[in-house]
């Protein structure tokens, strides 16, 4: 057992942690909305290499393991990044694993690699043709969609909706659109298709969780500083037990999520390399990779929820208003947690894995 | 990161494993929960006897936290009586860490055989969560100390050769800079043991030290300098010890119930969807509290001392704990209330012990407040707030 990241993981941390505090952030998410997507900072972020690194070097990729970029996810998470890193990270690495392609199907070619094309990946079915609230729908020139047993994938768009007509305004200020997939192209179908559908949406699941961790982590500091800071009855609010009661849940909640999030990458990776894993909750002994990711998103949605709204609250009314950065936090924290369903019926679907089926 | 235990812990995992399908049978359990004693003599010496119990002392021989932690999980996993050995075995890691020649031939040798036992004298009646303040004394005359004073939950008590007791040998010091450690023979003169009966069936004690005289060498640690020998058990204790995963039982027992019980609406409990979002809710709980808990035993195995990682473990652990406790006794309904050994109990009874057992969780071992305060004053940085 080893709970440190390797010293490559050391470095590709402090590399991310470095771009994501300097060329992204509160106020420039703030910037961002409503779209949520920050062309100048993707441009620069095409210069690390992080659009595909997530790629096997086989592929022209940079060959990182999914450990690897729930790292770069966690400090992505905590600048709030209004940047499509994780769909289009996970899309190309399907792309790139489907079996039996032939030369004439879209593959990961130079522009997905540098990130100029921008994938998205449909993380729910598509229903008769039409894929909706697609993560980044608004601003990928592609998206990846499951549609019945097809796996397919639409465009290129040579122009995403953006800010326009096509975009959703919503909650978190996401750049979420549907996609009409009627002219879409086949890449897979059968049973293939929808295993690789799946295995992508896991390692969606476990991105998405490991940004959750990276929100949370900075709203629960967002929330020390504040009662640090902010007096009343003449000290600070954070001297008070009922404020800091309120805070000391947070860290055992949020370490418990990151560390499940890193075992869930840690199992996706095994399981990449063709170890199934064990599924038995009776001795408590998980390493299977789809429960480990439905648990870890489940886990860091609660952990991130729960931070964002206690962290705003302790901001008393100062929270609600649009000048405090604790509300970006608080409504992309929801938009995370609730995007791909219902933590209850997530819950079930674990239960359906971990349980004798029901009869 | 590496999540496997590595193949030095997972082999000891088995041969725990192999012990516990040999030894753990029904009459130990049911001894355990008839007389409420969560101790068992021959069991414990059993575990000895297969080499596993010299592991089971933190920092002592080869064995390092991760199996330490391998050990004490497997048996609250299966449902054994462990109580008393983890006591025993946490009181023998400070007598390791802070001990003399004599407390180790005397009494470590002994706690390795599984015949012997110590207990905790640590909070009063008038004393718990504020331990600093405890008034027991012990006074000095010529090369012996005077002992007067109550402890209170002295679990194992009355099963034990020893009790690590925390007095006050200079009360004109600051609270914490007083207090002195003593490991006390429980056959000494002027000791009394009285039981404590509790809802949950689990026998623990009062204990009352009238005029007990002991010899120097029976100190633990330096003069006034108890207070630390106390941080160094307290880091054993939380996390590294068990009681971190008492859902995991709870989990199997209502799982298994379910699967063979029939709802009020005539399908199977285990068909219910609420039912089922709980128990997977749970089982990702007894995950997290595991990766908390793996957290501190790493840290001790890296030569850290896990205080603050221990709070959060047993702060996480516990509250889950108690509210799929919680759960599962509203869903188990009427049958739920049933004890063990009662026709129709749901769960043999389970519900009804983790209901009585759950709410005690949140207070021993450091109460859920104060393992708050810890979080907030020293990982958050908040200001001391009493």
């Amino acid at each position: 057992m080893d709970l440190n990241l390797t010293e490559d993981q050391e470095t590709i941390r402090a590399v991310f942690a470095a771009f994501f505090d300097g060329e992204t952030g509160p106020t420039r998410a703030r910037e961002a909305e409503p779209t949520g997507f920050d062309a100048t900072a993707w441009e620069r972020l095409l210069e690390t290499g992080a659009p595909g690194m997530g790629v096997p070097e086989a592929d022209g990729g940079g060959g990182a393991s999914l450990a690897d970029l729930a790292v770069v996810a966690i400090e992505a998470g905590a600048q709030i990044a209004p940047l499509p890193l994780v769909d289009h990270g996970v899309a190309a690495r399907l792309l790139s694993g489907l079996p039996n392609r032939n030369d004439s199907e879209p593959t990961v070619d130079e522009g997905i690699l540098a990130g100029s094309t921008i994938l998205g990946l449909a993380i729910r079915p598509a229903l008769n043709g039409s894929a909706r609230t697609v993560p980044s729908g608004a601003v990928a020139h592609r998206v990846v969609a499951l549609d019945g047993d097809r796996l397919v994938i639409d465009g290129p768009l040579t122009e995403v909706p953006g800010a326009g007509a096509g975009h959703l305004a919503n909650h978190g200020c996401l750049p979420l659109a549907h996609r009409d997939l009627s002219d879409a192209t086949v890449l897979a179908t059968g049973p293939e298709a929808v295993a690789a559908h799946a295995r992508a949406v896991d390692e969606w699941r476990t991105l998405t969780a490991a940004t959750l961790v990276g929100m949370a982590r900075e709203a629960l500091a967002l929330g020390v500083g504040y009662v640090q800071e902010r007096e009343q009855f003449g000290r600070p609010v954070g001297s008070f037990q009922a404020v800091q009661h309120l805070l000391a849940d947070l860290p055992g909640l949020i370490d418990g999520a990151h560390l499940l999030a890193s075992k869930a990458a840690w199992a996706g990776d095994r399981a990449t390399d063709g170890t199934t894993g064990v599924l038995d909750v009776d001795a408590n002994d998980v390493t299977n990779f789809p429960a480990l990711a439905a648990m870890a998103l489940v886990a860091a949605g609660e952990a991130a929820t729960l931070a964002t709204d206690r962290s705003l609250h302790v901001h008393g009314g100062y929270g609600f208003s649009e000048e405090y950065d604790i509300q970006l936090y608080y409504r992309r924290a929801r938009a995370l947690t609730y995007l791909l369903d219902d933590p209850a019926r997530e819950c079930r679907r674990l239960a359906g894995m971990i349980l004798e089926p029901t009869c | 990161m590496d999540f496997s235990l590595g193949d030095r812990a997972e082999a000891f995992r088995s041969e725990v494993q192999t012990f516990l399908g040999g030894h753990l049978t029904a009459d130990v359990v049911e001894r355990m929960h008839a007389t409420g004693t969560f101790n068992d003599k021959d069991f414990n010496a059993g575990l000895a006897e297969a080499g596993l119990l010299a592991g089971a002392v933190p920092g002592y021989g080869d064995r390092d936290p991760i199996e330490l932690y391998v050990l004490f999980n497997e048996l609250e996993k299966a449902g054994a009586p462990y109580d008393g050995l983890a006591v025993t075995m946490l009181v023998a890691g400070v007598i390791h860490a802070v001990g003399t020649d004599f407390h180790r031939a005397e009494v470590l040798e002994r706690l390795l055989t599984g015949r012997y036992n110590c207990c905790l004298g640590y909070s009063e009646p008038d004393h718990g969560s504020d331990l600093a303040a405890i008034a027991t004394r012990a006074v000095r005359d010529g090369d012996e100390w005077v002992i007067d004073g109550q402890k209170m939950w002295t679990t194992m008590a009355h099963e034990a050769d020893w009790v690590i007791l925390l007095t006050r040998t200079n009360p004109d010091a600051p609270k914490h800079k007083g207090l002195t450690m003593f490991l006390v023979p429980m056959d000494h003169p002027g000791i009394e043991v009285r039981p404590v009966p509790t809802m949950a069936t689990e026998r623990t004690n009062a204990t009352f030290y009238d005029g007990v005289r002991v010899g120097d060498r029976w100190r633990l640690g330096e003069v006034d300098g108890g207070w630390s020998v106390m941080g160094v058990a307290l880091a054993f204790e939380r996390g590294v010890m068990g009681g971190t995963n008492p859902a995991v039982p709870l989990l199997r027992h209502v799982r298994q119930w379910a699967a063979g019980a029939t709802s009020p609406d005539g399908g199977r409990m285990l068909d219910d969807p609420l039912l089922r979002e709980r128990l997977a809710r749970t089982a990702m709980a007894n995950q997290v509290s595991q990766l908390l808990t793996l957290r501190a035993a790493w840290i001790a195995a890296t030569g850290g001392l896990p205080g603050l990682e221990g709070s959060m473990a047993k702060l996480y652990a516990t509250e889950r704990y108690q509210q799929a406790v919680g759960w599962f006794q509203q869903m188990a309904a009427a049958e739920g209330l049933l004890s063990f050994g009662v026709d129709g109990s749901a769960a043999g009874g389970w519900i009804d012990y983790d209901g009585r057992h759950s709410p005690v969780t949140t207070i021993y071992g450091g109460t859920t407040e104060i393992n708050r305060n810890n979080v907030a004053e020293r990982h958050l940085g908040l200001p001391r707030s009493r």
